[in-house]
């Protein structure tokens, strides 16, 4: 069958998709963005985590069919250009990876995250982050990258409303 | 393979008199599973994602008719008031990802018993309704919906519709053994609801019997014998404690033993009684 959807901002089709094939199989083999990875196959380890009609999910346990129409926004979507979305950025500050496998999962689940709640406690990052395993670094660069994109987005949008307000009086 | 996508709820009720060994997918949290590692070949998917009418929850009739395709998420952010036991146990399924795609109706449907939904829905006496084109509606209590391990009394023509469970009126706990505090199947679970009304008390026993099921006897001790203006009894707690266990048949597999999930509904349903109970004290002198 074919399915079409909408991905990272863009209409994408695929062609010859088995019915019971993922909507990670097509992101990863049919439409050539490996970002999401596929480990589990079962929801357990969060690799394949995307942002699904805006709430994150795991790819491999959506089937491509239930995407036809929709919007899907992967971590090959999250940077603006090529500027890295602080999220990113802040991973690679802190050292977050490892192995790397782990990662895009990781992102765009914390990235969810800062988005419903701009300062997390650590319990509501740990909380956020339960379904998605890392085998390398043990986690502590993952809490600390998510504290510093936190912190970062937090002063981005004081200094984003400061300058809005320096604006608004020059007028 | 077959993928039926009805955008409505009459268009998925002829799709599945039409095709009755399509296997209908909500999150995909069970069946993607399946097919995934080669275990399920259904001869068609029938995707109930566009069917909207099933995400929302109603008043009805008293009861929140919650829709079968109402995720977990749904359920831990505007359900937790009337429905805390439910919300509870949606708390500990998976993880967020799991929370926003898993549905109640794919926990039904899926009838195992393990799931997490089930013994909180047993506790406070939820309804399944079911539906069919050829009958129509039916409504089947939770205590006679599961039938065995991973089978209910849902008909191959029928859908699932929504469960429909009346707000708490009184505190409500659900407990559950697992190796971590999150992504953990049930090794046992419970749960427990005090309806100060009727001066009864409901019970939900999780992942220790081939299906969820309540603990009638202890059910029928504490309607005999709790005060409900006194503190809680322990040797009655402990009497409580004895018969859910008693209620239970477990297997041992690989998650636990037989012995230790009788031992551990024995020591969650004394807790959560008390729990509830003292939550149950606090309220009345408030």
């Amino acid at each position: 069958m074919r399915v079409t959807f909408t991905v990272n901002g863009r209409e994408e089709s695929a062609d010859d998709v088995w019915e019971g094939e993922s909507l990670l199989y097509v992101l990863r083999e049919r439409l050539g963005l490996p970002g999401s990875k596929n480990a589990c196959e079962q929801g357990e380890c969060g690799s394949c985590t995307v942002y699904l009609d805006g709430l994150p999910v795991c790819a491999c346990l959506v089937a491509a069919g239930q995407a036809e129409g929709r919007q899907v926004r992967t971590v090959e979507g999250l940077a603006d250009g090529g500027r890295l979305d602080p999220v990113q950025e802040a991973f690679v500050e802190c050292g977050a990876v490892q192995c790397g496998f782990c990662t895009p999962g990781l992102i765009v689940q914390a990235h969810d995250l800062l988005e419903r709640v701009p300062r997390p406690s650590d319990a509501e990052i740990r909380e956020a982050l339960a379904g998605n395993l890392c085998r390398c670094t043990g986690y502590e660069q993952i809490l600390d990258a998510v504290r510093l994109a936190a912190a970062r987005k937090m002063a981005r949008k004081t200094a984003q409303k400061m300058a809005q307000k320096k604006a608004r009086k020059a007028d | 393979m077959d993928f039926l996508r009805p955008t409505t709820w009459e268009d998925a009720l002829a799709a599945k008199a039409d095709q009755p060994e399509a296997v209908p997918v909500q999150g995909g949290t069970d069946v993607m599973v399946e097919i995934n590692f080669d275990r399920r070949r259904p001869p068609a998917l029938l995707d109930l994602n566009q069917v909207a009418e099933l995400r929302e929850w109603a008043m009805v009739d008293g009861a929140c008719r919650v829709g079968a395709g109402v995720s977990y998420t749904t359920v831990i952010e505007e359900l937790a008031g009337p429905l805390p036991g439910l919300a509870q146990a949606a708390r500990t399924v998976g993880s967020p990802q799991i929370r926003n795609r898993g549905s109640i109706g794919g926990n039904l449907g899926a009838a195992s018993p393990a799931g997490d939904s089930h013994p909180p829905l047993l506790a406070a006496g939820a309804v399944v309704e079911v539906e069919s084109l050829a009958r129509g509606v039916r409504m089947i209590p939770a205590a006679e919906y599961y039938l065995g391990v991973k089978r209910s009394a849902l008909e191959p023509d029928e859908l699932i519709r929504a469960v429909h469970v009346r707000p708490a009126t009184g505190p409500q706990y659900f407990s559950k053994i697992g190796t971590r505090n999150a992504m953990v199947i049930a090794v046992c679970s419970f749960a427990i609801a005090l309806h100060p009304g009727e001066r009864r008390v409901g019970t939900g026993i999780g992942s220790a019997a081939p299906t969820p099921r309540r603990a009638p006897e202890a059910e029928e001790l504490l309607a005999q014998e709790l005060d409900w203006g006194a503190p809680l009894d322990p040797a009655l707690a402990g009497r409580f404690a004895e018969l859910c266990a008693a209620a239970a048949a477990p297997i041992d597999d690989v998650r636990g033993a037989a012995a230790y999930r009788v031992h551990a509904i024995a020591v969650m349903a004394r807790r959560t009684l008390t729990w509830a109970w003292n939550d149950h004290l606090a309220r009345r002198a408030a």
